[in-house]
């Protein structure tokens, strides 16, 4: 039965979200459904590690577990098919994480509460949706209803330019996204030796390995590159620095959050999963694009003025860390890839969590025109340094532990390519704490700039909650690696050993 | 002759009876109850729709020029739903104050058109054919131009007229050209006598002919110069008709005569003239649209580009594209039938028809505006709605044949959504994100208008992701293998 699954929950429950948001009358029902339906998917993500790990400790090492599959359309084998390993797990529970964390953080949206967050769970389903699923056909369309609803929750509910970085994003992730739907429909057409079934499945498809070198040569480029617009790859990385300055504060958190994360997941799910030998073949290509990415990001942030900007510049650097990491194709750096996932995921929310909430009192984000926040608002000022001392890897902290996997897996390979460009990408934590300690000591420390910033008001409670979880988690990740790693690592061992 | 022979065309013979009901009622019924004529037609057309179902026959009349099977029997299916949805919009419309009087009319040509695209779809002898493509095409022009106090409609009948007659006379001059090398006008026979691979230059310049003319029906680009002015001028209830329903009969057939008449020399004679098509018809029918300000030559523009995508279930010729066509074809009435419907309702409200007079339209009309966008969202192909599975399944479809130029076609297809998405989100934007001093009010639409609008809406939702109804039609085109038999 289709109820007995239990990841099939993590796309009802917002589903169920949404039917209850457009019932209901008032901003208090509406808070009341939005706080219900995130914890609802905090508990379930919470039962999904556990039943997760009780089952891999009790032996079962298939490489996806919960595993299910129900005819969709027949004459495709087009299936409804679910299941995760270690690395969409902890996936699930970061998305959950922000999700929780997002509604809080949108808790007094202005205007049209209830269509917000009617968005803003269409926009959980397809992210959810994404990570449960093993089949290509619905995989991309969660990914694509993931993503639409990024054009109204920016256009109508957003900040300064928005109606052009509205469409900029909608469009280039889109775009992205036309060249993925050709080359899932290229795969899918070679899934199977000669004559065999053809499948959408992704486990099948692996298993198979039937795609012929010279179709993966031109099919893994269109993927990974489908993919990498959402993971900000450079040169496709320009929708990022416009989208989540526009966005409100939960849209930004959620989708730096963890719709980039997508882009970084799926480009290992099918691009590296499915097609081992491009993979291999063309790595050095995005390798160098991925290095741009994280130390051009890296550099662009250090002369930003506006706080989203910076952080918007600064997540192109980690998010290009992820698939620079996943391009190395070994375990170590494979599940620094994901850690960073994680931690990038949760100290970004955290981040845009603090902005909005520091713009909602000042009513600007340019750095020049703040200062001495810390004495006026020290809740607010403490998450900020915890946020930025977790992004320039503090060790202790979740980025300590993603970069330094990262760059040790990045290592390993003996050649000169390979290490010249690590030493390269590791030149970007030091300009990270260029551009982070700028930032605390022009807006924390210092003079206040403006006088009527002295009668601000420190966090309120919703935003107090919002915070703490988000800092909880970002030092949990960092305090007890080898949990997360643990996980991971095992997920990942057997896919990174097709390029051993 | 074999009267019984009629017996294999019961849609046909139902339809008729149907357009005779509603004559007589027009005509004999008192002037009172009149009013009722919209009401009665949708009703007994709806119960003609319905029996419609137990309706399947297979086999062929009048010795091979009639085929019934069961593809055609479930495209004539699809469009009665699109003829339902039209009747069932127009009820407000027709019982306005100028179109009383010539509401017969008006259903009485719509029906005519109508049995005009069944003798398209189930032709199998290029004389019917043509019969049906008249009439199918010159009751039209007369519903063009059926505002006959307004400058614009007679504009645009003429237009639709004048082009009609050309794109017909070119159609049957390639049909002279076929018969003068093959010697007969049956699909199959035609097939037979062209030799495999022979590309004479007439054999090419008839071909184009015949392409030429089916593809005004489509209103593909080259031969779209018409579309644009008739949608803006003809009545709206006539646009939505003209946008889906002739369109997906004209798809239809047009893929029947491509593979069962020409499907002998695909690869040397025409697959290349389609394929320049298609990237012409998808290309300009998306970049026009960027500039349009008049929704509905902004929707005329849309539905250009939507036939290139039609068209790539014609270019896949395979059972999957057949397949895919007829569902892409279902799917794109129910789109652009939910736009059309609040395009009129927002017409016969307030008489705006320009995009941005809908600015700020969510506030004071939260269910046009969500219909519209889910309308737009379906045209655009975005998850979860219908048009996504449509534009997927007919990309596979065409995939499906596997060679590089098809990919690389279907690749500039796949940009283009980019470039439609960016020109249907206009509309969203205007309806949810701009604000304007003088909104459109908030108003009731009519009932009638509410229930197409509804019943549209059910179908974006759920039919894309009811998977049984692309199965079936998948079932329906197998059981129909004859057709590409000539392909392989």
């Amino acid at each position: 039965m289709i109820w007995s699954n239990v990841l099939i929950y993590f796309v009802i429950v917002p589903l169920l979200m949404l039917g209850g948001l457009a019932l209901s009358k008032s901003v208090k029902q509406v808070r009341a459904v939005a706080v219900t339906g995130a914890t609802a998917l905090m508990l379930l993500a919470a039962y999904l590690v556990i039943e997760f790990l009780s089952m891999r400790a009790a032996g079962d090492v298939s490489p996806m577990l919960f595993t299910d599959s129900w005819t969709w359309f027949e004459p495709l084998n087009i299936n409804l098919a679910l299941g995760v390993d270690g690395i969409s797990v902890v996936m699930i529970v970061l998305s959950a994480f922000i999700v929780f964390a997002g509604v809080f953080a949108s808790w007094n949206i202005n205007p049209l509460p209830k269509e917000y967050f009617m968005w803003f769970c269409l926009l959980s389903t397809g992210v959810f949706g994404f990570f449960i699923s093993i089949d290509m056909f619905t995989m991309f369309m969660f990914y694509e209803v993931a993503l639409i609803p990024m054009y109204l929750l920016i256009g109508v509910w957003g900040s300064g330019n928005k109606n052009y970085s509205a469409m900029k994003l909608t469009l280039m992730l889109m775009g992205g996204s036309a060249f993925l739907m050709l080359g899932l429909i290229g795969i899918y057409f070679h899934s199977a030796p000669e004559g065999g079934q053809l499948t959408m499945n992704i486990l099948e498809i692996a298993e198979n390995n039937a795609i012929p070198h010279e179709w993966q040569y031109y099919l893994f480029p269109m993927t990974f590159v489908g993919f990498g617009v959402l993971g900000a790859m450079f040169p496709f990385h320009t929708w990022s620095p416009d989208g989540h300055a526009s966005a409100p504060t939960a849209v930004s958190m959620l989708h730096a959050g963890v719709l980039m994360k997508l882009g970084g997941y799926g480009c290992f799910r099918i691009a590296i999963y499915l097609m081992p030998w491009a993979a291999g073949e063309l790595a050095w290509i995005f390798l160098l694009l991925t290095g741009i990415s994280v130390v051009y990001g890296a550099f662009s942030a250090c002369v930003q003025t506006d706080l989203k900007y910076i952080n918007a510049y600064s997540s192109v650097s980690h998010c290009g860390m992820v698939l620079f990491a996943i391009l190395m194709l070994n375990t170590t750096a494979m599940t620094g890839a994901v850690l960073q996932m994680l931690s990038h995921g949760l100290m970004t929310a955290l981040f845009f969590a603090l902005i909005g909430m520091i713009y909602g009192r000042t009513h600007t984000r340019d750095i020049r025109k703040m200062g001495g926040l810390m004495t006026i608002m020290p809740f607010l000022g403490v998450g900020y340094v915890i946020a930025g001392l977790a992004s320039l890897g503090l060790p202790g902290l979740s980025g300590f532990v993603a970069e330094m996997s990262i760059f040790v897996g990045s290592f390993q390979h003996a050649d000169m390519f390979h290490r010249v460009l690590t030493v390269m990408a590791c030149c970007s934590i030091v300009i990270t704490a260029v551009y982070i300690l700028r930032v605390v000591g022009k807006l924390l420390f210092g003079a206040v700039q403006d006088a009527h910033h002295k009668e601000l008001t420190d966090a309120e409670w919703h935003e107090r909650l919002a915070t703490i979880t988000l800092i909880v988690a970002v030092a949990a990740i960092g305090c007890f690696p080898n949990f997360f790693s643990g996980i991971i690592s095992e997920a990942a061992e057997p896919i990174m050993k097709l390029f051993a | 002759m074999d009267y019984s022979q009629f017996l294999m065309m019961p849609q046909e013979l139902g339809l008729l009876a149907v357009f005779l009901l509603v004559f007589l009622f027009d005509t004999f019924m008192p002037k009172k109850s009149l009013g009722a004529l919209p009401v009665f037609t949708s009703v007994i057309f709806g119960a003609f729709a319905i029996a419609n179902y137990f309706m399947l026959m297979r086999g062929t009349a009048f010795s091979g020029m009639f085929e019934s099977t069961a593809s055609t029997f479930v495209m004539k299916s699809i469009l009665n739903v699109g003829m339902l949805i039209v009747l069932v919009q127009s009820i407000k419309w027709s019982n306005s104050e100028f179109v009383a009087v010539r509401r017969g009319e008006f259903y009485e040509l719509l029906l005519t058109t109508l049995f005009g695209m069944y003798l398209m779809i189930s032709a199998r002898h290029f004389l019917l054919f043509v019969i049906g493509l008249e009439t199918a095409s010159l009751p039209l022009a007369a519903l063009v131009a059926f505002n006959k106090n307004r400058y614009e409609s007679h504009e645009a009948a003429a237009k639709y007229m004048f082009t009609a007659i050309f794109s017909s006379a070119i159609f049957m001059l390639g049909l002279s050209f076929v018969y003068g090398l093959t010697g007969s006008m049956y699909f199959a026979d035609i097939a037979s006598r062209l030799v495999g691979g022979s590309n004479t230059a007439l054999l090419i310049t008839a071909i184009a002919f015949v392409i030429a003319g089916v593809g005004f029906k489509l209103s593909l680009v080259p031969f779209h110069l018409w579309t644009a002015d008739v949608y803006q001028g003809a009545p709206t209830a006539v646009t939505s008709y003209l946008s889906v329903i002739s369109k997906g009969a004209a798809a239809y057939a047009f893929l029947v005569i491509l593979v069962q008449v020409f499907g002998t020399v695909y690869s040397v004679v025409w697959e290349w003239m389609l394929y320049a098509l298609i990237i012409l018809t998808i290309t300009l029918g998306n970049l026009f649209a960027i500039r349009q300000r008049n929704i509905k030559r902004f929707l005329a523009f849309s539905s250009i580009s939507q036939a290139g995508y039609i068209m790539l279930g014609v270019v896949a010729a395979n059972e999957l594209g057949l397949a895919s066509l007829m569902f892409y074809v279902l799917v794109y009435i129910v789109s652009n039938l939910a736009a059309f419907g609040v395009v009129s309702a927002i017409e016969n409200f307030s008489g705006k028809v320009s995009i941005d007079d809908y600015n700020g339209l969510y506030k004071t009309n939260p269910y046009l505006s969500f219909t519209m966008m889910l309308a737009m969202f379906s045209l655009a192909g975005i998850p979860p709605f219908a048009g996504f599975f449509s534009k997927f399944f007919i990309f596979v479809g065409a995939l499906e044949t596997g060679s590089v130029a098809i990919y690389v076609l279907v690749l500039i297809a796949l940009i283009n959504t980019i470039v439609s998405l960016f020109y249907y989100l206009l509309v969203v934007k205007a309806m949810f994100i701009r604000q304007d001093d003088c909104i459109i009010p908030t108003f009731r639409s009519a009932c009638s208008e509410r229930i197409a609008m509804i019943a549209c809406t059910l179908g974006i939702i759920f039919i894309g992701i009811a998977s049984c109804i692309y199965t079936f039609m998948v079932d329906v085109v197998n059981d129909n293998v004859m057709m590409f038999g000539l392909l392989k």
